[in-house]
């Protein structure tokens, strides 16, 4: 430790009397006082209390309606059926009611929600292969092994997307219908694209390109998951360019859920034609369901939401509640400082020496 | 590696024999070489080029903590259970790797450029009858060599002739024991006859008979065989490797050592570690670390296989099992995964941060400017940079007086010759009168060689020798001629004395006042002059002083023939030893020296004694047997000396004045105040001791009884302790209140605790050594200890270097409370080494104590600014850091506990994986080491005026199990808002536009940045003293934590690195959501508010004396 100094002299080894080696440095040390901290429990408890009242009041303009179909309607011969995999193969559909008594202003959007479905797996979240998902070659043909056993066929043909996420994609589908106070039944347009994130659409998943082929030459050699009923290449039937690694319901999927309770966006309504321009109108609706998920495996329910959005996002209550709750436990804290502070502190008896 | 190399020695059948006894010839390689002896070549450096890598990690392994990295590393790297990229791991690991790695190469390349430096040194080697220039490695046992003044000595080697007259030779020993007074060796006559002639010195072929090499500088044993006769060798006739040749022209030595063998590099070897409570507490808690981990993985396994049996099986629909994977092994993976996950409650770079903050508060102690002394232009130093910490909790000071508490600039003052005393002035009426700077001083103009620096204000003294009174001149002839000062005498006329201790210096330098004036010394002769008469004594013997026979004499015989012994040394010592004839003079004598004791002065008597012709022939003759002898020379020496010292004439006694140094009652006052007790161990006298006891403010008039132990039997001794204990505290109980505990690693340690008992009032106890011998055996200790703790001050008198490290260590053992030793003379080092905490004060007495100290500096009352500034705060950062440190590692992992029960325990972490990698290095180093490096609670003013901040310490309140406990409570609070929060914040939440937020991605990011907020609001509330660097350190972690949390989610390090970075976008589509910020803010409230309102509450509850001054310290 000992530095040896260039200069000479009879003070030379002295030290510098530099702020920071005296430790000397200029500082601010708040303290917790009276002053400063009755104060700010105070206003803590105020501004909780006003962004409370306003999530809430937000919260509560939105509508919402939430239906669990797994048994629901005529689904329950579907779910029936649906138990025995022999039957896998075989389509069924249902239809569920539901009625809205107060009209959807605004944009509506479309969620189906799967409860006690675990997508937050470890193993899960590995099995899946980014690199091919982003469109690069050699990894179509030679997906990673961290997507296992959903890696090759049994003929030995590589999987695309591979990986029990992708595999194990939900393949519902639904159509929902108006029926008007007139009686005649509308369907009601759903616009099924616009519904992932923007990095995700265009930078995270990209189909492999090759000049003068096609997306179906493209896949060439290459198996479908297991459990699909179509290629990759043809998971949109009615629009081509909503195909392979970029369809947005495999996107959509493809984000795995943090919670075993997750809902997903399936569509939003199409505002262009009466009588949905204003939103959804009062009256009763039906869902048409391609019921096709297995979920009494793994005891789960499936649902379907429609509902309106804020600028706060959906209808959770938790956060305009837990502020309020915060604002009330800050000031009852509040007033037991300022209790404490009067009776003990205040004259600074406690403070003498 | 030692025990590996020897290991592999005895398997090939290589090991050497130890070396019991060295023989050598001068100038026969060939004979020397069937020795084996090694060269001079030496090798302080540890690796080269090719086994560094592979040697540097193996030592770095060896640590409890690195291993265990590495052992996460490897699990890892099974896929089954690897539950986080390796680079998590790898990156921190790798880190503290190359950090250690660098600092260890660089310096292992200094001690390769030093090394290579020194070995290619020339010097003159005498080979085949001519001197030729040969590098120093190439320097073999048994060569002659010739070296040159201010040359450094080549390796150790035994003097054979040299330039200068009766074959002296002037050494410097600074880099051997930092001493820089010069030393003086002499060769034997029938070496130094060879003198400069190379043709006789190539043709010597004495045979040497030595000690094998060992580490005793001060020693050395052997015999030189010369043409059938035998020479003794001892220590006087070695040049030590690492000395210097001085006012020397050139000198001829045979090399005895070399290389690794010399006394220098046998002394280089291990320091024993001292490690400080803390770390001893930091190894337990990190055990009890493991323990809670491998519980917590148990839980999540128990979990787990709960889960897989009920979920899990019938979720294989989707997720299959791999092959051979059933759901016990399932289970029995996931523990190993969970043990990789949650691995961070067992912090990397905390060990490394700890080593950092150390480090900088040692550096703040070499800087302080208060602690650097301009005199001697001496700043402080911390030669230990990890007790810092310790600092901050001394309980116990165990000081030397001498050069400690006083100043150790010897002024003779008083004497006492033949029964009466002089040195005091008395005024008409008999009254004593002051001395001051105005007083009348004694002329000594009429002696040419006086030295003009020398004040006495006594004229009848001076009256009485120029009188020519024979008692007071034969007094100032033993003060001349019986000591062992180097003269130096550059300028006719202008004398300069090299003297060891002070205390002779001024002995020599009063007597060459006073007429007796000693001009210059050979082995054989020493010269004076005597009231102006040059006069050369014939030298026969010096008998040397040691601290076993606390006196020294020579026998040297006048121009006339006499012979005489003259024997200084101390009173109790002498007077043991006097003629009966002498015992009227004794007495009066002894009251003379109570007096000089009392006013704190330190004393010697002096004694001569006529010697018979024929006795001393017959004597000298057994000197020299004894002296040459290989066995038991000292033994036989030591007898020798007692026969001759007896039957003593006493001539008076001397009183030498030792100046307390400036601020010495003060800081005792403080450091008591500051609830610390000083225990003084002193070899001065009972009445010296006491009496400066009282001049620094250690025995006060207000305390209610100064007991005094001095007895003579152990029986004595014990009546008396116990007597004292009983007065001060009626009620003890007679058996001591023995707390026998566990602590250590795996409690393997047993330690016993002495409670202190209340006493009222203030005591102090005086003992002197004799007493201590007996106190300190077996049955007396804990009496000892007892009553010593019940009291204020202790003085220990009259006590041996292995007393003061026995009491210290008594202390050590009973009390569990942190001990400081602070000495400055090669008599405290033993305690200095001892006790928890050595500080070395840099004085008069050499370097030996600075030298095995821990800290040093030049004056006493620089330890106040080293306890209650440095230390305190010192010890205040460390517990600052540990408590965030562990808060923050351990609310970082519990969150990834939470999360196990809704991902069905699957091992899956909450954060991103470059977060956790990032977390501790980067995110949060910083602000930490900032907080840790520059906090103060009060300012140094502060700490000063009120010593009782320093309480806390002392009683381990900042941290320990207790406050461990609190820390994971805290966390275990924390890490709950932390997951639950931010999880119901996101059910079923989705963002403004419709899209996912709830996402494990989205929710990852939401809860790392939740984490990072609360740690860094948790740090700004434990920080007191915020600088520009601390804001700088918190705002820029932020800044660079949202700055690389970008820079991984952005488009061009996916596309680049797609399977590392998968989090693209993440940041961009959540970190704009209002109800993303909401949560952040919700969780950052919830996780403070309690922690403020709990801090304010106490504060006006139950304030501490820190928040009063902090509360006055506002007040400007």
């Amino acid at each position: 430790m000992g530095k040896v100094k260039g200069n000479s002299g009879p003070l030379a080894q002295r030290p510098d009397n530099s702020a920071f080696k005296q430790q000397r440095l200029p500082a601010w040390s708040p303290m917790l006082t009276a002053n400063t901290v009755l104060p700010f429990f105070y206003f803590m408890a105020l501004i909780c209390m006003l962004l409370g009242v306003w999530l809430l009041l937000t919260v509560q303009s939105i509508q919402e309606v939430k239906l669990d179909y797994t048994e629901a309607g005529t689904c329950d011969v579907c779910f029936e059926k649906r138990k025995n995999v022999s039957n896998a193969g075989q389509s069924c559909s249902c239809t569920v009611e539901f009625s809205i008594e107060k009209a959807f202003k605004g944009d509506v959007f479309f969620y189906y929600g799967l409860r006690n479905f675990h997508q937050n797996l470890r193993r899960y979240m590995d099995s899946r292969d980014d690199g091919q998902m982003v469109g690069r070659k050699n990894k179509l043909k030679n997906p990673t092994t961290y997507c296992q056993p959903f890696d090759k066929d049994s003929a030995g043909r590589p999987i695309a997307p591979c990986g029990a996420v992708a595999n194990s994609m939900f393949n519902d589908s639904f159509s929902l219908k108006y029926h008007g106070p007139t009686g005649a039944s509308v369907p009601v347009p759903l616009y099924r694209k616009g519904i992932t994130w923007y990095t995700d659409k265009n930078v995270k998943y990209r189909n492999p390109r090759t000049e003068n082929l096609t997306l179906a030459q493209e896949f060439e050699g290459v198996a479908k998951p297991p459990y699909w009923k179509n290629p990759v290449y043809q998971l949109d039937v009615l629009d081509p360019t909503n195909n392979g690694f970029i369809n947005d319901d495999l996107i959509v999927w493809m984000r795995e859920a943090a919670f075993p309770n997750f809902r997903k966006l399936y569509g939003i309504l199409y505002r262009a034609d009466k009588p949905f321009t204003k939103g959804l109108p009062v009256g009763n609706y039906s869902i048409k369901i391609s019921y096709n998920f297995p979920v009494q495996y793994f005891r789960g329910r499936k649902e379907v939401m429609l509902t309106t959005l804020t600028w706060f996002g959906g209808q959770n209550h938790f956060l305009p509640i837990a502020y309020l709750v915060t604002s009330s436990l800050s000031f009852l804290l509040a007033v037991v400082l300022t209790v404490v502070w009067w009776k003990f502190g205040k004259d600074g008896k406690n403070m003498e020496e | 590696m030692g025990s590996v190399a020897s290991f592999f020695g005895q398997l090939f059948g290589k090991e050497e024999k130890r070396e019991e006894e060295r023989r050598l010839r001068a100038n026969d390689r060939h004979f020397n070489l069937s020795f084996h002896y090694v060269n001079n070549a030496i090798k302080t450096s540890k690796y080269n080029i090719f086994t560094f890598l592979p040697l540097n990690l193996f030592e770095q392994f060896r640590r409890l903590a690195n291993a265990y990295f590495l052992f996460l590393m490897v699990l890892q790297l099974i896929p089954q259970v690897s539950s986080l990229s390796w680079f998590t791991t790898a990156v921190p690991l790798l880190l503290v790797l190359t950090m250690t790695a660098v600092k260890d190469a660089s310096d292992d390349i200094n001690r390769h450029k030093s090394d290579k430096q020194v070995n290619n040194r020339t010097v003159n080697v005498l080979i085949d009858g001519v001197l030729k220039k040969e590098k120093w490695m190439d320097v073999q046992v048994g060569d002659i060599i010739k070296l040159e003044n201010n040359q450094f000595v080549t390796a150790d080697l035994l003097l054979l002739s040299s330039s200068e007259p009766l074959n002296l030779v002037y050494v410097e020993t600074a880099e051997l024991d930092g001493e820089t007074n010069l030393k003086v060796k002499q060769a034997l006559t029938v070496t130094g006859e060879l003198g400069d002639n190379i043709d006789a010195l190539a043709g010597f072929h004495g045979e040497v008979h030595c000690e094998p090499p060992n580490n005793r500088l001060d020693k050395f044993k052997g015999v030189l065989t010369v043409n059938g006769q035998t020479n003794a060798l001892d220590n006087d006739k070695v040049l030590l490797r690492g000395c210097t040749l001085r006012n020397t022209e050139w000198c001829f030595g045979l090399v005895i050592f070399g290389g690794p063998d010399t006394k220098l590099m046998q002394n280089s070897g291990k320091t024993v570690f001292k490690r400080t409570s803390i770390d001893h507490l930091m190894n337990v808690l990190v055990l009890c670390i493991f323990g809670f981990l491998a519980s917590m993985c148990s839980i999540l396994t128990i979990g787990n296989a709960i889960w897989e049996t009920r979920e899990g099986s019938v979720f294989t629909v989707f997720l299959p099992r791999e092959p051979g994977v059933n759901a016990p092994l399932t289970s029995f993976l996931t523990f190993w995964s969970y043990v990789i996950v949650l691995n961070t409650v067992v912090p990397i770079s905390l060990y490394v941060s700890v080593e950092i903050i150390r480090l900088g508060n040692s550096f703040y102690i070499d800087w302080d400017r208060k602690m650097y002394y301009p005199k001697s232009d001496t700043p402080a130093q911390a030669r230990t940079t990890t007790l810092n910490e310790e600092l901050g909790q001394i309980k116990y000071i165990f000081s030397d007086k001498t050069g400690t508490l006083t100043q150790n600039i010897m002024t003779f003052n008083k004497c006492s010759i033949n029964g009466k005393a002089y040195g005091e002035l008395f005024d008409f009426s008999g009254q004593r009168v002051e001395i001051n700077e105005k007083t009348e001083k004694v002329d000594f103009s009429w002696n040419q060689l006086a030295d003009p620096k020398f004040i006495f204000h006594d004229h009848s003294l001076v009256e009485t020798i120029r009188e020519g009174n024979l008692e007071a001149q034969a007094f100032f002839r033993l003060l001349a001629l019986c000591h062992t000062v180097m003269p130096e005498e550059k300028k006719e006329g202008e004398l300069y004395y090299q003297a060891q201790s002070p205390d002779e210096g001024a002995l020599v330098t009063a007597a060459r006042n006073f007429g007796f004036v000693f001009r210059s010394r050979t082995p054989e002769t020493i010269t004076a002059w005597e009231m102006g008469k040059q006069v050369t004594y014939e030298l026969l013997a010096v008998l040397d002083f040691n601290n076993v026979r606390k006196r020294m004499s020579v026998i040297v015989r006048s121009p006339e023939g006499k012979l005489t012994l003259f024997c200084k040394g101390a009173d109790t010592i002498i007077f043991e030893r006097l003629h009966p004839s002498c015992n009227k003079l004794k007495e009066v004598t002894i009251r003379h020296l109570n007096e000089y004791a009392g006013d704190g002065l330190r004393t010697l008597a002096l004694a001569y004694k006529d010697l018979d012709q024929s006795f001393m022939e017959e004597w000298k003759q057994r000197h020299h047997e004894a002296s040459t002898a290989m066995e038991d020379r000292e033994e036989k020496l030591d007898e020798l000396y007692e026969e001759i010292e007896k039957d003593l004439m006493l001539l008076g006694a001397t009183a030498v004045e030792d100046k307390l140094q400036d601020g010495v009652p003060q800081t005792i006052e403080q450091l008591a105040k500051a609830d610390i007790k000083i225990w003084v161990l002193t070899g001065d006298k009972q009445e010296t001791a006491e009496n400066i006891g009282y001049s620094c403010n250690m025995l006060r008039e207000e305390m209610k009884e100064i007991f005094i132990v001095s007895a003579n039997t152990a029986e004595e001794v014990k009546e008396e302790l116990q007597n004292a204990r009983r007065k001060m505290c009626p009620e003890s109980a007679d058996e001591p209140s023995v707390i026998k505990s566990r602590a250590g690693l795996f409690w393997l340690k047993k330690t016993e605790n002495v409670q202190d008992e209340k006493v009222d009032g203030k005591y102090a106890l005086i003992i002197n050594g004799h007493s201590l011998a007996f106190a300190l055996e077996n049955n007396l200790q804990l009496e000892l200890l007892r009553t010593a703790c019940m009291c204020q001050t202790v003085i220990c008198c009259r006590v041996t270097p292995l007393q003061k490290a026995q009491v210290v260590q008594l202390v050590k053992k009973y009390k569990q409370a942190i001990t400081l030793a602070i000495g400055d003379g090669a008599n405290d080092v033993s305690m200095i080494k001892a006790a928890h905490i050595g500080v070395g004060i840099s004085g008069q007495e050499g370097m030996q104590a600075v030298l095995s100290s821990d800290y040093s500096f030049a004056q006493f009352r620089y330890l106040q600014r080293l306890l209650l500034v440095h230390g305190r705060w010192s010890y205040l950062r460390m517990c600052k850091f540990l408590r965030y440190f562990f808060y923050k590692n351990f609310t970082f992992t519990f969150v990834h506990f939470w999360y196990a029960f809704f991902c069905g325990f699957s091992a899956q972490t909450v954060y991103d994986e470059w977060f956790i990698t990032f977390y501790n290095l980067v995110y949060t180093a910083l602000p930490v080491l900032g907080m840790s490096l520059f906090d103060q609670d009060v300012n140094d003013r502060w700490s000063f005026q009120y010593p009782q901040l320093y309480t806390p310490g002392q009683l381990n309140l900042y941290f320990s199990k207790k406050a461990f406990v609190r820390c994971m409570m805290h966390s275990c609070y924390s890490s709950l808002i932390l997951f639950f929060i931010p999880w119901a914040a996101m059910q079923d939440t989705v963002r403004d536009d419709g899209k996912d937020i709830a996402d494990y991605q989205s929710f990852a990011l939401l809860a790392q940045t939740c984490l990072l907020v609360v740690v860094m609001l948790q740090l700004c509330l434990d920080t007191h003293y915020w600088t520009a660097v601390n804001q700088f350190f918190v705002w820029g972690s932020l800044a660079a934590y949202f700055a690389i949390t970008f820079t991984i989610n952005s488009n061009g390090m996916f596309l680049i690195f797609t399977f590392i970075f998968p989090f693209i976008g993440t940041a961009r589509n959540s970190l704009n959501q209002p109800n993303v910020w909401l949560t952040i803010f919700l969780t950052s409230l919830l996780c403070i508010l309690p922690v403020v309102a709990f801090r304010f509450i106490l504060i006006q509850l139950r304030p501490t004396a820190n928040d009063k001054l902090k509360e006055l310290q506002q007040v400007p």
